[in-house]
């Protein structure tokens, strides 16, 4: 297995980019930045399943293709199938001993973003997860259908304008839960599931190593902020990935084997949610005095959300 | 589409958008693109400058027309943390051997992260206006600010 190294960002930099730039993503997109923190975590030929959404339709504009290794477009749904299929046929041919550079190392990585994993793709994620392919699928979460123009997803955080669940005089945007898919996909029982995020680069790396490495199938969600639809600018995608880990908005977590929990980054100073929520458009109405009572109620999901993620660390279940 | 470009040569060569567009039902359905000319190899041995890209590969395409303000980096204060290259959403920051080398403005979309996350003090890297003159910028680089006591 080739692993490369991520002892520090100096040797980590060694490594030789396979995601080409002139994609057409946003400017300041996170996508791309978690994307080529996958590709360059490892060495190893990799297989790359994508379905619809922002960074496909982005990185394979016809006659251009962003990527370096091998990689497959497919329908709003079938990430993890194309990703576990590509996987069961490289297994066959191995057996069979028809592959041409069988000693090579391939690993089997899906995209998807969180409309097709929370929503579309939620039956055939599950699937392939039951199936137990070995295979990482990263869903890249930014909490909306942002190629489509920013309609609500069950990713979408309570509170949240987007084009279906707008804000105004007598709605204060999304009024129900975002789903906890990390949890949803560690009771699968799937060997790695975490949470990650790309402001810490070394975290997210040696998660991605971790799944890369685990047999079996294994699911990520990382944070991926949207200049678009969150409504901030380009500059400042790091900056608002701080303040989402720093609130705890997005607590940076591994789950082991659907129990082992462990949490990743402890902030040192935990922020208030008002500063998370300030730093983007789409929660502009909550400061409202009308919509106070929202950001006490997202406080306390938060609080309630950490308590119980330190007490599963501790207690190991 | 033309042929014969070698190497690093045709990075950037071409506008996006600028072949002749074709109706949605002309498009050829399930294309097969091909990233390099030639037998396809493992990318992460190979640095970019020893790739032979094809013309499909977005590599020889370019983005430039998309900034309107543009990073200028500054070798002298650079310390090499390679903060820029890490976050980078367009691969733009050249480096090689643990060395920050330079912007590949063909790809650079002037998004602005590479400078928010520069550590230094003051910032090895800055926006300008896109029409602003490298070397007369470097010239005028500002100067390190003190810490407000």
């Amino acid at each position: 297995m080739a692993i490369t190294s991520i002892k520090n960002l100096k040797e980590f930099s060694t490594n030789n980019d396979r995601f080409e730039g002139a994609h057409l993503l946003c400017p300041g997109c996170a996508h791309s930045m978690i994307v080529r923190e996958l590709m360059n975590c490892t060495d190893d030929n990799l297989v790359i399943a994508s379905n619809t959404g922002c960074l496909e339709v982005s990185t394979a504009v016809y006659p251009y293709t962003s990527w370096d290794t091998s990689w497959i477009h497919i329908g709003f749904e079938n990430a993890a199938t194309a990703a576990s299929c590509a996987e069961a046929m490289y297994k066959a041919r191995k057996k069979k001993g028809t592959l041409p550079d069988a000693d090579a190392p391939v690993k089997f990585v899906a995209f998807g973003g969180d409309g097709s994993t929370y929503d579309i793709g939620f039956q055939w994620l599950s699937g392939a997860m039951e199936r137990g392919h070995d295979f990482t699928y990263i869903c890249l979460d930014n909490e909306n259908y942002a190629n489509t123009g920013g309609q609500r997803s069950s990713a979408t955080p309570v509170g949240a304008h987007t084009s279906t669940a707008q804000a105004g005089s007598h709605s204060y945007g999304k009024k129900q839960k975002k789903k906890d898919m990390v949890a949803i996909m560690a009771a699968h029982g799937a060997p790695y599931v975490a949470q990650l995020a790309p402001n810490k680069w070394k975290s997210m790396a040696k998660g991605f190593q971790k799944a890369l490495e685990t047999e079996g199938p294994c699911f990520i969600n990382t944070v991926s902020a949207c200049t678009t639809e969150w409504k901030f600018d380009p500059k400042d995608t790091i900056h608002i990935t701080d303040l989402a880990t720093d609130s705890l908005m997005f607590p940076v977590y591994e789950i082991i084997d659907g129990h082992e929990l462990n949490i990743l980054y402890r902030p040192k100073n935990i922020i208030k949610v008002e500063d998370y929520l300030g730093s983007q458009g789409r929660y502009r109405h909550l400061f409202k005095p009308q919509n106070k009572h929202i950001i006490e109620r997202i406080q306390k999901d938060i609080d309630e959300k950490w308590a119980l993620l330190q007490r599963r660390e501790e207690a190991r279940i | 589409m033309s042929k014969g470009l070698e190497g690093n040569d045709n990075r950037g060569a071409r506008e996006l958008g600028a072949e002749e567009k074709v109706g949605w039902d002309e498009v050829t359905q399930g294309v097969v693109l091909h990233s390099f000319v030639g037998e396809s190899k493992n990318a992460a041995f190979l640095k970019p400058e020893e790739r032979v890209y094809n013309d499909f590969n977005s590599y020889t395409a370019t983005v430039a027309s998309w900034r309107i303000i543009k990073p200028i980096y500054n070798r002298d204060i650079c310390i090499d943390c390679q903060n820029c290259w890490v976050w980078c959403p367009d691969t733009s920051i050249i480096s090689r051997d643990k060395q920050m080398l330079g912007i590949d403005y063909d790809h650079c979309k002037g998004c602005g992260v590479c400078v928010e996350v520069c550590p230094t003090n003051p910032k090895s890297l800055l926006m300008f206006n896109e029409a602003a003159d490298n070397d007369a910028e470097l010239e005028n680089w500002p100067v390190k600010e003190k810490k407000a006591k």
